[in-house]
C-alpha cells in the first residue's frame, strides 16, 4: 500500500515539474518580463545548489554568496576586459566557484553544525573584502557594462528571448543534475550523513570526502548561477558577494522547502518576485519584510511550501488506507 | 624614534586602536559564548543589539540630553529588556530543535532591526562626541594617549573580568554553568531554569549594548555597524573556541592587537587577517585555541 503511495507521489511530483516547465516555456510569450524571469531562474539555480548542501547533506553554508559573487566577477571581467566568449567566461566562473569551494570546504568541514555555518560565513566575508579592494573588481561601483556576446560564436545573446531559453536550458540541466545526484548511490550516502553522521562513519564511509565533494559540487553550481547572472544583467557588484545574499539563499530554500527538489525554485521565484515588487514601493522596509519572513519560517513554517504540501498530501492519502 | 622603519608614535597609536577594537571583540564574543552555552543559540542579532546600544546613546543625547554616563547605564537596561522580550516570545520555541534554526531566526531579527533603523535614521553615519571628562590626551612619555581610548580599554577589561568573576566565582554563576551542562537536572534541584535562560539572554544583550555605547564616540554610528562587526566576532569565537570565558576575552584582545599590527605593516590585509588566522587555527587545532574537542 505504502509503496504504491510513494509511486503515486513520485508520479504527481513529475506531473508538477512538467506543468512548471510548461509555464516557464510559455512565460515570455504571455507578457512576463524576460529579464525578471532570467534573474529569478539564476537565483533558482543558486538555491538548488544551496539545497544540495543544506537539504540533502545537512550542511548549512552561511556564505554561499561568495561563490556566486566570485564567479559573477570572474565572468564579467573575462568577457568584458579580456574579450572571452560567453561560454568560456561561464566555464571559468564555474571553475572558480569549484576551486574556491574546495579551499573553503577543506577548512570548514573540520567543524560540524553551527561552527560550520560560522566558518563559511567568515570565509565568505574574506572573499567580500578581496572583491572590495582588488584592482580589477571596480570597488564600490562593481563591473558594469558586461556584453552578452554570441554563444559559441553563433547565437546572439543580445536578444532577451534567445538568452531566456539558454538560461532556461541551463536551469533544467541543473535541476535534473541535482535530482540525479540525490538519487545516485552517492546521494544516498549524503542523506545517511545528514541523518546520522557517526553511523555513516561507523559504516566505513569517508564522511569528510563525501561532504567535501558535495560542497564543491554545490559551489560550482553556485558559480554557474553567478556567471549566468552577470551575462543576463550585464554587471557584477558587491551585493553579489555580500552576506545578505548568503542569508537570502537560505531563506529561499527554507521558504520553498529544503530537501525537496521544487522547493528552492519556488522559494527563489517568491523572494525575487517579492523584492522586485516591493523595491520601489517600500524602500528599506524590504529588509524588514525579508527578516520577518525569516522569523515566521523558522518558528512556524520549517517545511516550506513544498514540504507542507507533501505533508498535506500524505495526510490526505492516509485515511483511504 | 622608529621601530621597523615606522615612527614609534604611529606604531603605538595603531596598537592602541587595535586594542580598542579588541576590547569590543572581547565583550561581544563573551556575550555570544555565554548565550551559546546556555541557550544553544548562535546569536546573529548580537551585532544588532550592539548597534542599538550605540543608537540609544546617540538618541538619548540628541533628544533627551542624556549624558554618556547615564547612557552607559540606560542602554544595557533598555536593550536588555528588548532581549528578554525576544527570548520569551521567540527564542524559547527553538530550544528543542536543531541549533541552526537559532542562527537563522536571530539573522531574521538582525535584518528587521537594521531595516527599521535604516528607515528611521538613514545609512549615513552619526557622530557622538567624547564625554567632556575624557576629552584630551595624556603624554605618557613614549606616546600620547587619547584619554577616551585608554578608558575604553580599561572599562571593557573591567566589564569582561567582572563577567568572568560572576560566572566562574559566584553561586549564580555556578547555577549557570550547571545549567549549561544539564538543564533538566538543575531544574530538578529547584532552580528556575527558564528564568535563568531569560535573564542570561537579557544580560548578553545588555553587554552588547554596553559595548555599543562605549563604541559610539570612536566610530560612525550606522545601522550596519553591528553586522559588519559580528562576522569578525564569529571568526574570533571560532578561533578561541566557545568553551571558555577567559579564552573569549584573551582571543578578542589578541586579535584586535594583531589587526592593529597588520594595519601598520600591510594595511591592505588588515580587514582579512582575522579570517586568515581563523583558517590557520582550524588547520592546526580544529576545536579552537581554548576549545575542548567534543
Amino acid at each position: 500500500m505504502s509503496s504504491s503511495n510513494a509511486v503515486d507521489l513520485a508520479r504527481r511530483a513529475r506531473l508538477g515539474w512538467g506543468i512548471g516547465l510548461a509555464l516557464l516555456v510559455a512565460a515570455p510569450f504571455v507578457g512576463v518580463y524576460p529579464v525578471f524571469m532570467m534573474k529569478a531562474l539564476c537565483y533558482a539555480i543558486f538555491a538548488c545548489a544551496f539545497n544540495l548542501l543544506l537539504g540533502f547533506t545537512g550542511l548549512l553554508s552561511f556564505g554561499h554568496a561568495a561563490y556566486l559573487g566570485a564567479a559573477a566577477y570572474a565572468t564579467g571581467w573575462l568577457v568584458r576586459s579580456a574579450g572571452w566568449p560567453p561560454e568560456l567566461g561561464v566555464l571559468a566562473g564555474v571553475a572558480l566557484g569549484a576551486a574556491l569551494g574546495a579551499v573553503v570546504g577543506f577548512i570548514a568541514i573540520r567543524r560540524q553544525g553551527i561552527y560550520f555555518a560560522m566558518i563559511t560565513l567568515a570565509m565568505a566575508q574574506m572573499v567580500f573584502f578581496v572583491c572590495l579592494q582588488a584592482p580589477f573588481t571596480g570597488g564600490e561601483d562593481g563591473l558594469q557594462g558586461v556584453p552578452r556576446g554570441k554563444l559559441l560564436g553563433l547565437l546572439p545573446l543580445n536578444s532577451d528571448l534567445v538568452l531566456y531559453f539558454v538560461v532556461l536550458a541551463v536551469f533544467v540541466a541543473v535541476f535534473l543534475a541535482v535530482v540525479r545526484i540525490v538519487h545516485s548511490p552517492y546521494g544516498q550516502v549524503l542523506k545517511a550523513i545528514r541523518e546520522n553522521e557517526p553511523r555513516a562513519i561507523s559504516l566505513g564511509y569517508d564522511v569528510d570526502k563525501y561532504k567535501l565533494l558535495a560542497f564543491v559540487l554545490s559551489t560550482a553550481i553556485a558559480g554557474l548561477a553567478g556567471s549566468m547572472k552577470t551575462l543576463v544583467l550585464g554587471f557584477a557588484t558587491l551585493s553579489d558577494v555580500h552576506w545578505s545574499l548568503s542569508g537570502e539563499v537560505v531563506l529561499m530554500t527554507l521558504l520553498g522547502g529544503m530537501g525537496t527538489f521544487a522547493g528552492p525554485v519556488i522559494g527563489a521565484f517568491t523572494i525575487i518576485g517579492l523584492q522586485t515588487y516591493l523595491a520601489d514601493r517600500v524602500g528599506s522596509w524590504v529588509t524588514v519584510i525579508i527578516g520577518a519572513i525569516f522569523v515566521v519560517c523558522v518558528l512556524a513554517f520549517r517545511k516550506g511550501f513544498v514540504g507542507e504540501f507533501n505533508a498535506w498530501q500524505q495526510r490526505r492519502a492516509k485515511p483511504a488506507e | 624614534m622608529e621601530i621597523f622603519g615606522i615612527p614609534l608614535q604611529a606604531f603605538l597609536g595603531q596598537l592602541l586602536l587595535g586594542l580598542v577594537n579588541g576590547s569590543f571583540y572581547a565583550m561581544l564574543s563573551l556575550g555570544l559564548a555565554v548565550i551559546f552555552g546556555l541557550l544553544g543559540i548562535v546569536n546573529f542579532a548580537h551585532g544588532a543589539l550592539y548597534m542599538m546600544g550605540a543608537y540609544v546613546a546617540w538618541l538619548g543625547l540628541e533628544k533627551f540630553g542624556l549624558n554618556f554616563w547615564l547612557a552607559l547605564v540606560a542602554a544595557p537596561i533598555i536593550v536588555g529588556a528588548v532581549g528578554v522580550v525576544v527570548e520569551r516570545t521567540l527564542l524559547k520555541h527553538l530550544y528543542k530543535i536543531d541549533h541552526i534554526y537559532g542562527l537563522l531566526l536571530t539573522f531574521g531579527l538582525a535584518l528587521i532591526a537594521e531595516g527599521i533603523f535604516r528607515d528611521q535614521f538613514g545609512v549615513s553615519g552619526q557622530q557622538y562626541s567624547v564625554p567632556e571628562s575624557l576629552q584630551g590626551a595624556t603624554n605618557l612619555g613614549f606616546m600620547v594617549l587619547p584619554n577616551y581610548r585608554g578608558f575604553v580599554v580599561v572599562a571593557s577589561l573591567v566589564i569582561c573580568l567582572g563577567t568572568w568573576w560572576v560566572i566562574e566565582r559566584t553561586r549564580l554563576g555556578a547555577y549557570l554553568r550547571a545549567g549549561t551542562e544539564n538543564p533538566a537536572l538543575v531544574q530538578a534541584f529547584g532552580i528556575n531554569v527558564p528564568m535563568m535562560v531569560m535573564l542570561t539572554y537579557g544580560a548578553g544583550a545588555g553587554l552588547a549594548a554596553m559595548a555599543g555605547v562605549l563604541a559610539a564616540p570612536v566610530i560612525q554610528i550606522t545601522p550596519l555597524m553591528g553586522s559588519n562587526l559580528i562576522i569578525i566576532v564569529f571568526a574570533v569565537v571560532v578561533i578561541g573556541g566557545m568553551g571558555s570565558i577567559m579564552g573569549s576575552i584573551l582571543t578578542g584582545l589578541a586579535l584586535g592587537l594583531v589587526e592593529g599590527l597588520t594595519k601598520v605593516f600591510y594595511p591592505e590585509a588588515s580587514s582579512i587577517v582575522v579570517f586568515v588566522i581563523m583558517a590557520i587555527v582550524l588547520m592546526i587545532r580544529p576545536a579552537g585555541l581554548f576549545g575542548k574537542e567534543k
